[in-house]
């Protein structure tokens, strides 16, 4: 990361927020609730590029983080009837505890075993929302009623259902990550993070506790995939298992992957990159998890730092 | 049924388990072992086994003994040369560095889970045994073919072994997996060990998938949970020990068959899962194991 000025790197951020907003009066409904939904999952993967770009942990059980998100909203507004802002933080709360939990356990292992340690605790995650059927519904998983989904702000009251509510909710939540991931980013804590990543035996020696500050990046990381998984399920109304399972676990890591590792807009171009392939081929061809599967190795082969890590590494060394 | 020949019922289902593990188990450790990879995509030529040996036996249809033969010899030929390709055009261009390579066997795995899906269906498919006899015992009786699955399986495990500690190959291979860069210095070809270690390892899946497929059916799906249970024999057992391996997945697959005669099997598997990622948090050595250098 070279010297940059700082006007530039929030002057992009803001362009790129500032043109999703615009995007929203003129794209076709199709794409406009399909943009929504990459918002949404574009902030799960920027969670896990909290993780996995910035301090080189690479975890495959991050689906545990973004459905604790889900089912901790969702099914405290499905059973106990609380409103959408305190179901949202309810979510938010049972990610970052599952987080600093797992966190404590898994950090005591490192490289292949800090991966198989969370993809079995991911494991463990979904076989309890099965085991617990009766409360979360199991594989059917649950449909959040459209009555429960209103956010009342004083005497005003949005309806989540909407369209353009749900998108500017999205936008919403994404701008507010994005921003606070580039400042993370930006900070001495976030330069702390880089410098684990590149040598922990030598940040250890500098006099930085690195134990503790993994520890903290596991619960930020968690906490923004929760606040994903709590948005997914209050704007999109549905609770699955499915969203558990280790598939969900792959897939931010292939967005992240194909955006560019440690970079801060990667995640949404990675995610909106692959829905739209995804899309586009789906139209051929019901054999989508061949394009998922390709495109991870001919990742990994040849473009191992991603679309926006290629940019950078060519022509914009200022890139955050 | 009494709660006597009830045990013994559930702990013969167990060792049936345990054979067909052992042998998917030590594919998973080999290559673990040797190479450094975690292969993501191990459970896949396990289905793959079971795939083709529906496929063959279905093809040489006139007898169901000779079908399985061919399937037993062939199957497990066609995926370890499968694997052989993987290697060679993925694996080695990554240098084997063990993140990279867990993401591409990702990538594997979807794409063999897809084209099985493509090209065999969604349905789960039965492939008759060789042959039918059943053993009477005092309490029921029960069927000889799964108590050939555990003479096979033996038989394997006893052959790998001697390979491993009595021959050159296995010298080899043993001094690959102790230091690489040393081995290449006295001439051991490490690429062709590596290449060789991922095909066996993976042929290793797919005899045992072929074993196991006249008594559970072949489904593009089904390379899931074995994957999930190697992965915890082969930490329990220690990674790259063979005889942790083969006693840890006596214990789990005997485990399994009794808790889930008498228990919740999703109970069963949460306990087991949980159980296995403790003991890599807090012996990550595995319980048999040597500590890693």
């Amino acid at each position: 990361m070279s010297e940059a000025s700082p006007a530039k790197a929030y002057a992009l951020h803001l362009g790129v927020i500032a043109l999703l907003f615009a995007l929203s009066f003129v794209l076709p409904a199709y794409h406009h609730g399909l943009l929504a939904r990459i918002m949404v999952l574009a902030v799960f993967a920027m969670g896990y590029n909290m993780l996995f770009g910035y301090v080189g942990l690479l975890s495959l059980g991050h689906a545990m983080f973004f459905s604790a998100g889900l089912y901790g909203a969702g099914l405290t507004v499905y059973h106990f009837g609380w409103s959408v802002p305190a179901a949202f933080a309810a979510g938010l709360a049972c990610g970052a505890l599952l987080a600093l939990a797992i966190g404590l356990l898994a950090l005591r292992t490192s490289g292949v075993a800090f991966m198989i340690v969370t993809m079995m605790f991911a494991q463990v995650f979904y076989l309890v929302i099965l085991y617990f059927a009766a409360w979360t519904g199991g594989d059917q998983g649950l449909v959040v009623p459209q009555p429960a989904r209103i956010l009342v702000l004083g005497s005003a009251s949005l309806d989540l259902t909407n369209p353009t509510v749900r998108y500017m909710s999205a936008l919403a939540l994404f701008s507010i990550v994005l921003l606070v991931t580039l400042a993370i980013v930006r900070s001495r804590y976030g330069r702390v993070l880089v410098a684990i990543r590149e040598n922990e035996g030598r940040t250890k020696m500098l006099g930085y506790d690195t134990f503790s500050n993994k520890l903290a990046a596991v619960v930020v990381s968690g906490a923004i995939c929760a606040a994903s998984g709590a948005a997914y399920a209050l704007l999109f109304g549905y609770v699955g298992s499915s969203f558990a399972s280790v598939q969900y676990s792959i897939l931010p890591l292939l967005w992240v992957l194909l955006g560019g590792i440690a970079t801060t807009l990667g995640p949404l171009i990675g995610t909106l990159f692959m829905y739209y392939v995804v899309d586009v081929t789906s139209g051929y061809t019901s054999a989508y998890l061949l394009i998922v599967g390709i495109a991870l190795i001919l990742l990994v082969l040849f473009f191992p730092k991603g679309i926006l890590g290629t940019i950078r590494q060519r022509w914009l060394g200022w890139l955050p | 049924m009494h709660f006597g020949p009830h045990l013994l019922l559930a702990a013969l289902e167990g060792l049936v388990t345990s054979a067909v593990l052992a042998l998917t188990a030590l594919g998973l450790s080999l290559v673990f072992g040797v190479m450094r990879v975690v292969n993501v995509a191990h459970g896949e030529f396990f289905m793959l086994g079971a795939v083709l040996a529906w496929a063959i036996s279905t093809a040489i249809s006139d007898h169901p003994a000779l079908g399985f033969l061919a399937a037993l010899v062939l199957a497990p030929l066609i995926v370890g040369l499968i694997a052989l390709v993987a290697e060679r055009l993925v694996l080695r261009r990554l240098n084997y560095n063990p993140e990279a390579t867990i993401v591409a066997t990702i990538g594997m795995l979807y794409i063999i889970q897809q084209l099985a899906l493509t090209f065999y269906g969604p349905e789960a498919r039965p492939v008759e045994a060789p042959f039918s006899y059943r053993i009477l015992l005092p309490w029921f009786g029960y069927s000889g073919y799964k108590l050939s699955i555990i003479a096979a399986s033996a038989f394997l495990l006893i052959a790998t072994w001697l390979v491993l500690t009595r021959t050159k190959i296995g010298l080899v291979m043993r001094a690959t997996q102790y230091d690489r860069e040393t081995a290449q210095a006295f001439g051991i070809p490490v690429e062709r060990v590596y290449a060789g270690v991922f095909a066996f390892g993976a042929m290793l899946a797919a005899v045992a998938a072929v074993l196991i497929v006249p008594i559970s059916q072949a489904h593009y799906l089904m390379g899931q949970d074995p994957l999930l249970l190697s992965f915890i024999v082969v930490i329990i057992g220690g990674l790259g020990s063979l005889r942790g391996t083969v006693v840890a997945a006596v214990l789990i697959g005997l485990s399994d068959g009794i808790i889930s005669v008498f228990f919740s099997p999703t109970l069963a598997k949460i306990i087991a899962t949980l159980l296995v990622a403790m003991v890599l948090v807090f012996r990550p050595q595995g319980l048999f194991g040597t500590s890693s250098r």
